[in-house]
């Protein structure tokens, strides 16, 4: 061991497997200390096996081992029906199989997953995809059996991600390869075709025999059929498809220019009249394809992004024991016991350990009706919980993507949203329009000059306005804002909501949760003093729900020591209050009206003067007192406020009385409209007001009780604390910590929209360079080939550069 | 002259050969992964049992 290596080890503070701080119970092994038993027993069975090296790579490679059971946890994959699904292939000696590993990190991981024979006897390869975290392996069924395969995998942290989808076959996600060999064949007919066309480019004219110019330019000819043919396929199909649905979409212009460059090009060598246009053609095609490619890579780097970087900033209640910890959504293991609190999301696939739960299924199904399950039976992810608090053990991953699909389900498309409406597609409908006009207007004043010249100029103005930049200007601008959003926590639902982020003019707040921060807010009670048997029946009840005056309670009261009574007949309603039987007595809590509802005045506290929450609290009918809670408004509200007064119209609503008024007022321009004692449905009523006078509203609420608001509204943002209910409602999620940030995300969309019409203006100012050439009837080829390729890279560095530029002016990590 | 048409066969010939390699390549898989190959790489081949320490 090298002496720098010896320091690294006598200061190390973090596990040299996995890298995590070493905790209290570290184990000293072989020179080097190890933060659990299972990191241990990992590295042991590498140095073993003589894979050592797996340190050497990087330091801490490792991955926490869970100590978890496995034991029985695979024995399904002895189900030969079963393996008959995973196995790609499967005889006596040979089985071949391709796992997803999502815990696949770094160099360390591939030289260890490649080097996996070396551990066990029976890998005969095994072979790493990083950028797609697969594993492919072959093994030898006779020696070692798929479970013990993955029994391996797991114990050593790589434990595949199985997912045997309902339809058979695991899905086989061949990644479509015909875009490169598209663009290898447009390569390779541009390359051959231009060097065949420098006779034409010098004007070699007299030194060279006329059949063989002749022979030449038929070359040319055939060479270009494959582009025709094969190349342009995909522009051509999807342009008819556009047609079809008498709608032009951005390729109906494209394939008309690559239709009309190959005919012309085609008739000038069969009429022997010229060369043609072959030389651009292909390279015209070349370009397309590589811009295509780029996009493509794009959009894959930033679907990586959303689907790795905790897209969802949704927090999970899970079982430590007896303790409760708030966890990140991915971090949930199969087998985790999770908490599901009232109209909580369910995260992933599990099996019911309460009695019984009532799960609304509307957003998968569209079925209001909530279904009845009881204990033991298996709950599918994506519905809500009504009622009390539930528990579950997790049978399944959490997959992002199915909670993706689910927010952008149609049963929260809002009214009026045409995804064909898009910016781009209407104004290619205008762009092929007056191109087509342009053409003939230039082909008619040609006739009538030079009639020769007519036909030239005609196919050349449509060559030559090919939209290809256009095309690219807007995918290029959303993408790498929404990316940009997100990094700083404000998530999109998709890149459309920032176009219409761009376009509002008024301003909705809730008021609890939103502007106020449950985190800082200073609690009492006042009233009959509560026992400590008192306190625990009422933090058992509040622990139920989700809304944020509830959690403050819960916190307030666990402080004394939390006991977890059995609650039912747990109702929650809607800035009402809750209600529930814990321990056999009926408890009430929430507004004065909610909670006395038999008249015992002597004890009611009707003083509502003062400047806080108050929250009543009743044992069997009988007011007790009540918790007062005054808020704390969340930092950067008044600075956030006095940015936005400006541009916009400002209202707040909320449930709440007005005992805040004086506060909100200060704080909120004079001519700010508050309103107070609003239930879900009213303030849902009010932004439909709103629009009606035409305003295009931003909604900014918690997602709670107000999704009917978030969700009528044009943008919907729930801003999300510790706590986070999912609420596919809304069209983004703002990390409370960003709250104060909102203004910079608003001018950022606003600065967007003016990036993507300031590369419409520079693309169509190339399109008038060429147009004018072509007009007058002097677009050579060289030039055609060299401008269109030209315009779109202009657009594509225009748009990414500046998307990046404003993004680190306005928004500061 | 004719033999500039032997040339272009030719020189058409070995590009042919090239998008035909092009083709060997995509279809072998070696656009999918630009990452691990050059990590992969640079592993060291040890065929010995105990890991060396030190180097």
């Amino acid at each position: 061991m090298s002496v720098q290596e010896e320091l690294l080890t006598s200061n190390q503070t973090v596990c040299y497997h996995c890298g995590e701080d070493l905790g209290k119970e570290q184990l000293d092994f072989d020179n080097h200390l190890f933060c659990c038993q299972g990191c241990k027993t990992v590295y042991d069975i590498l140095k073993d096996n003589g894979l050592g090296n797996y340190y050497d790579l990087e330091s801490s490679p490792g991955l926490k081992v869970k100590e978890v059971e496995i034991s029985d946890r695979f024995a399904f994959l002895d189900n030969p029906k079963i393996q008959q699904k995973l196995l790609n292939y499967a005889d006596d000696q040979l089985g071949r199989v391709i796992f997803f590993i999502p815990t696949i990190h770094c160099s360390s991981c591939i030289w260890l997953l490649e080097n996996l024979y070396k551990l066990q006897k029976g890998i005969r390869y095994s072979r790493v995809n990083f950028m797609k975290k697969e594993l492919s392996l072959d093994f030898d069924p006779s020696i070692l059996s798929l479970r013990q395969l993955l029994e391996l995998l797991t114990s050593i942290g790589y434990e595949p991600n199985i997912s045997l989808s309902d339809d058979g076959k695991p899905k086989k996600v061949r990644k479509d390869r015909s875009l490169y060999i598209k663009i290898g064949v447009a390569g390779f007919c541009f390359g051959n075709i231009m060097m065949l066309s420098f006779p034409e480019y010098f004007g070699f004219e007299g030194t060279i025999d006329n059949h063989i110019r002749h022979f030449i330019t038929y070359i040319n000819l055939v060479l270009s059929l494959p582009i025709i043919f094969y190349c342009s396929s995909d522009y051509f199909i999807s342009a008819w498809k556009s047609l079809r649905q008498a709608y032009i979409n951005i390729d109906v212009p494209i394939s008309l220019g690559i239709l009309v460059l190959f005919l012309r090009s085609a008739i000038e060598v069969l009429w022997n009249v010229g060369p043609g246009y072959f030389d651009s053609l292909a390279g015209l095609l070349f370009f397309l394809l590589v811009g295509k490619w780029f996009q493509q890579k794009t959009y894959d780097s930033i679907s990586f992004d959303r689907d790795y970087k905790s897209y969802f900033p949704l927090a999970i209640s899970r079982m430590k024991g007896e303790e409760v910890e708030n966890v990140p959504v991915n971090d949930l293991k199969v087998g985790d016991e999770i908490l599901v609190r009232n109209r909580e999301l369910i995260p992933a696939d599990g099996i019911l350990v309460s009695q019984e739960a009532r799960i609304d299924y509307s957003f998968v199904t569209g079925e209001a009706e909530p279904d009845s399950k009881s204990k033991g039976d298996y709950i599918y992810a994506g519905g809500r919980q009504l009622g009390q608090t539930i528990r579950l053990i997790i049978q399944k991953e959490v997959s992002q993507s199915y909670l993706t699909s689910l927010w952008n389900s149609d049963v929260f498309v809002k009214e009026g949203e045409d995804q064909h409406q898009n910016l781009i597609n209407r104004i290619s409908k205008y762009f092929t329009l007056v191109v087509l006009v342009i053409a003939f207007l230039a082909a008619t004043f040609w006739w009538i000059v030079d009639s020769r010249l007519a036909l030239q100029v005609f196919t050349a103005v449509l060559i030559v306005a090919c939209p290809c930049a256009l095309a690219l200007s807007t995918p290029f601008t959303l993408g790498s804002i929404s990316r940009l959003f997100g990094r700083h926590r404000l998530y999109l639902k998709n890149s459309h909501v920032m176009e219409k982020l761009a376009s509002i003019d008024s301003i909705v707040f809730d008021k609890t949760g939103t502007i106020t921060d449950a985190k800082d807010q200073s609690i009492h009670f006042e009233g009959v003093q509560l026992d400590k048997l008192d306190k625990q029946l009422i933090q058992s009840l509040v622990s139920q729900s989700t809304h944020p005056l509830s959690r403050k309670i819960d916190g307030f009261l666990k402080q004394e020591g939390a006991k977890g009574f059995m609650v039912e007949h747990y109702i929650e309603e809607e800035g009402q209050g809750i209600s529930g039987r814990v321990n056999g007595i009926e408890i009430r809590l929430g507004k004065l009206s909610y909670v006395a509802l038999r008249n015992n005045s002597d004890r009611i506290y009707l003083d509502s003067r003062d400047k806080s929450t108050s929250i009543y609290v009743a044992f069997e009918k009988e007011t007790r007192g009540r918790f007062l809670l005054s808020n704390s408004y969340r930092k950067g509200l008044k600075p956030l406020v006095d940015q936005l007064k400006n541009y916009f119209s400002l209202a707040l609503i909320s449930g709440d009385n007005n005992g805040e008024k004086e506060t909100l007022a200060s704080i909120f321009p004079p001519q700010t409209d508050l309103q107070f004692k609003q239930s879900p449905s009213d303030k849902l009523e009010y932004i439909r007001k709103l629009q009606q006078k035409g305003k295009k509203v931003l909604m900014v609420g918690d997602g709670l009780n107000d999704a009917g608001a978030l969700k009528q509204s044009d943008v919907g943002i729930a801003v999300t604390g510790d706590i986070m209910a999912f609420s596919p409602a809304c069209d983004a999620i703002l990390d409370a910590s960003r709250f104060e940030d909102l203004f910079n995300f608003i001018r950022l969309s606003l600065i967007g929209k003016r990036i993507i019409i300031a590369s419409f203006v520079i693309s169509f100012l190339y399109n008038i360079v060429g147009l004018m050439f072509a007009v007058s009837g002097n677009l050579s080829p060289v030039f055609a080939a060299v401008l269109m390729p030209l315009s779109s890279l202009t657009v594509v560095i225009f748009t990414s550069g500046m998307a990046k530029l404003m993004g680190s002016r306005y928004l500061k990590s | 002259m004719s033999v500039i048409l032997v040339l272009i066969g030719l020189s058409v010939g070995v590009a042919i050969i090239f998008l035909a390699s092009f083709f060997w390549a995509v279809k072998s898989g070696q656009y999918e992964d630009t990452y691990s190959p050059s990590v992969r790489m640079l592993f060291e081949e040890r065929k010995d049992k105990e890991p060396k320490k030190g180097k």
